[in-house]
């Protein structure tokens, strides 16, 4: 036993930092909250725009979409093809990236058609679709999956290719084969960009969906959007968006679990 | 290690077959650069030789040549007689940046080269406990590398070499990113370790003080194109304590003549 007097763990304190009994990070987040949507309230009074609801009668519209049902259909109409294709854009945005950020045949195969994607302007060229795929659910969900899958995939090959080259060493002086190098190393290493990408992507997926609803058929959240737009109903209509925002922050939370919990369980501590 | 003082350098030729590892001819280029110049050099069994010089003598690269994380221009590596190409079980490297997986803990990152190796869990935690309370680590077993200071990460990647019973270990700058009292506390440590272990180490640095310290044997290398400008033994007896060896005349003389030697390739 060497050097046990220069270091022993250390107990480390429970943080004092505590305001209304709750911790101080989660006070902060309440107040912010509490402020974005007091002055909502106030900017919907004075009012800055008739076409402004207050945060008060958005959140009586959503409850009332809510209770009669209407909010959950509209949703069962969305997320189908926006599950679909987040979940098809993450599967092989992510395997395509990763084999761009290892193999220079690939990247030089996939990464012009993925910067071309990002981009140009996909809401115009989401109406096309309709030519090849109809208007059904696969028409929108390509419309995700264009909007979503190049972010997906442009962070993970990069997240790849710079990869830390001293991890890389270290795997191979310990004999470590290419395909250790790659899920031990390689791929955690680079988890935290892609579930940046992944997030992003996420969020792409729900502008993909919605204007895919509002310019191909008029369905699910994008119809209940576009419907209370067209007659001047904008409490509704802001409700329907305030979900959508809530609906993603959700999912955004949900990834950022799952990375801590399965990639890179040290900044559960941080 | 306590037969330093009575192994001569005069019988070479004796020690020979004793050389674990064995560089010949070792030629490297980096494009039009000229890294290693036909480089020769013999590392004896069971002792720690430096490779020291400036900055783009290329010390670094002559030993993760050895260590098969580098393919040689020219020339090759063996090891215990045999000309080996890449990695290998009987080499364990440590790193100047420590190369710590940071989603890991001390324990995982220690057991890493028996987990590469699929070795059972409970049989690699058991044999990685071991060298991380040799290291002087016990208690951090569930640290994560963040959560340590640098000197205490390099005694991961000490113990993360050493517990994979490799016969050499290959230090690259091992200390360089670790503070001066820590330094010094950890080349007392790793001689301690080592004089248990016998293992073979070859070991980089540019620090001369640090050279003279721990090794054996020097070989000075010389830059643009690295080349073995001379190579010492500086015959310094290790029974005595720390601070005696570095208050030791033959010490202050070995650090002294290799400055003496150093300076002139200094701009």
């Amino acid at each position: 036993m060497l050097a046990a007097t220069s270091v022993t763990p250390h107990a480390k304190g429970e943080k004092s930092d505590r305001l209304f009994g709750m911790s101080d990070t989660l006070f902060y987040r309440i107040l912010s909250v509490l402020i974005v949507f007091g002055v909502w309230e106030i900017a919907g009074m004075i009012p800055i725009s008739i076409a402004f609801p207050t945060f008060s009668s958005t959140m009586a519209a959503m409850f009332e979409m809510i209770f009669d049902g209407r909010l959950i259909y509209a949703y069962g109409e969305t997320l189908k093809p926006l599950g679909m294709g987040v979940a098809i854009s993450a599967f092989f945005g992510v395997t395509i990236g990763v084999s761009m950020g290892l193999n220079r045949l690939s990247q030089w195969v996939w990464e012009p058609i993925f910067v071309v994607l990002q981009a140009s302007p996909v809401a115009a060229l989401i109406p096309l679709i309709t030519y090849a795929y109809g208007i059904g659910i696969t028409a929108k969900t390509v419309a995700v999956i264009m909007l979503a899958a190049p972010i997906i995939v442009l962070n993970t090959y990069k997240a790849v290719r710079n990869a830390n080259p001293s991890l890389i060493q270290m795997c191979r002086s310990f004999q470590g084969t290419r395909l250790q190098e790659i899920w031990i190393v390689i791929v955690p290493n680079a988890a935290p960009v892609i579930f940046a990408g992944l997030r992003l992507g996420v969020a792409a997926g729900f502008i993909g969906v919605i204007l895919a609803e509002l310019l191909i058929t008029p369905t699910g959240i994008g119809d209940l959007i576009s419907y209370h737009r067209s007659i001047a109903e904008y409490d509704y209509m802001y409700a329907a968006v305030f979900t959508i925002i809530v609906f993603s922050a959700v999912m955004v939370g949900f990834l950022e679990t799952v990375e801590i919990k399965y990639f890179r369980p040290e900044k559960k501590k941080v | 290690m306590s037969d330093v003082a009575t192994a001569a350098p005069l019988n070479p030729a004796s020690a020979t077959p004793e050389n674990i590892v064995e560089v010949r001819n070792i030629s490297k280029f980096y494009g039009s650069v000229h890294a290693l110049d036909k480089i020769n050099l013999s590392f004896p069994k069971g002792q720690m030789t430096t490779l020291l010089g400036p900055s783009g003598c290329g010390k670094t690269t002559l030993l993760k040549i050895i260590a098969g994380l580098l393919e040689p221009s020219d020339g090759e590596v063996l090891i215990n007689g045999k000309v080996v190409n890449g990695p290998g079980p009987e080499r364990a490297f440590v790193f100047q940046d420590f190369a710590l997986l940071p989603w890991a803990t001390v324990l995982r990152n220690v057991a890493f080269g028996m987990e590469l190796a699929k070795v059972p869990k409970a049989e690699r935690e058991d044999k990685a406990r071991h060298y991380i309370n040799e290291v002087g680590l016990s208690g951090f077993e569930d640290k994560y590398p963040h959560e340590l200071s640098g000197g205490m990460r390099q005694r991961v990647g000490l113990a993360r070499a050493m517990v994979v019973k490799a016969d050499v270990l290959l230090m690259d700058e091992p200390f360089s990113a670790v503070d001066e009292q820590n330094r010094r506390k950890f080349q007392e440590d790793l001689l301690h370790l080592l004089a248990a272990e016998n293992k073979t180490v070859i070991f980089v640095t540019h620090s001369i003080e640090e050279a003279v310290y721990v090794s054996d044997q020097i070989v000075l290398l010389s830059p643009r194109p690295g080349q073995i400008h001379s190579i010492i033994r500086p015959e310094i007896s290790r029974d005595t304590s720390p601070d005696d060896i570095r208050r030791d005349k033959k010490y202050l003389d070995a650090v002294e003549n290799i400055w003496t030697d150093l300076r002139k390739y200094l701009d």
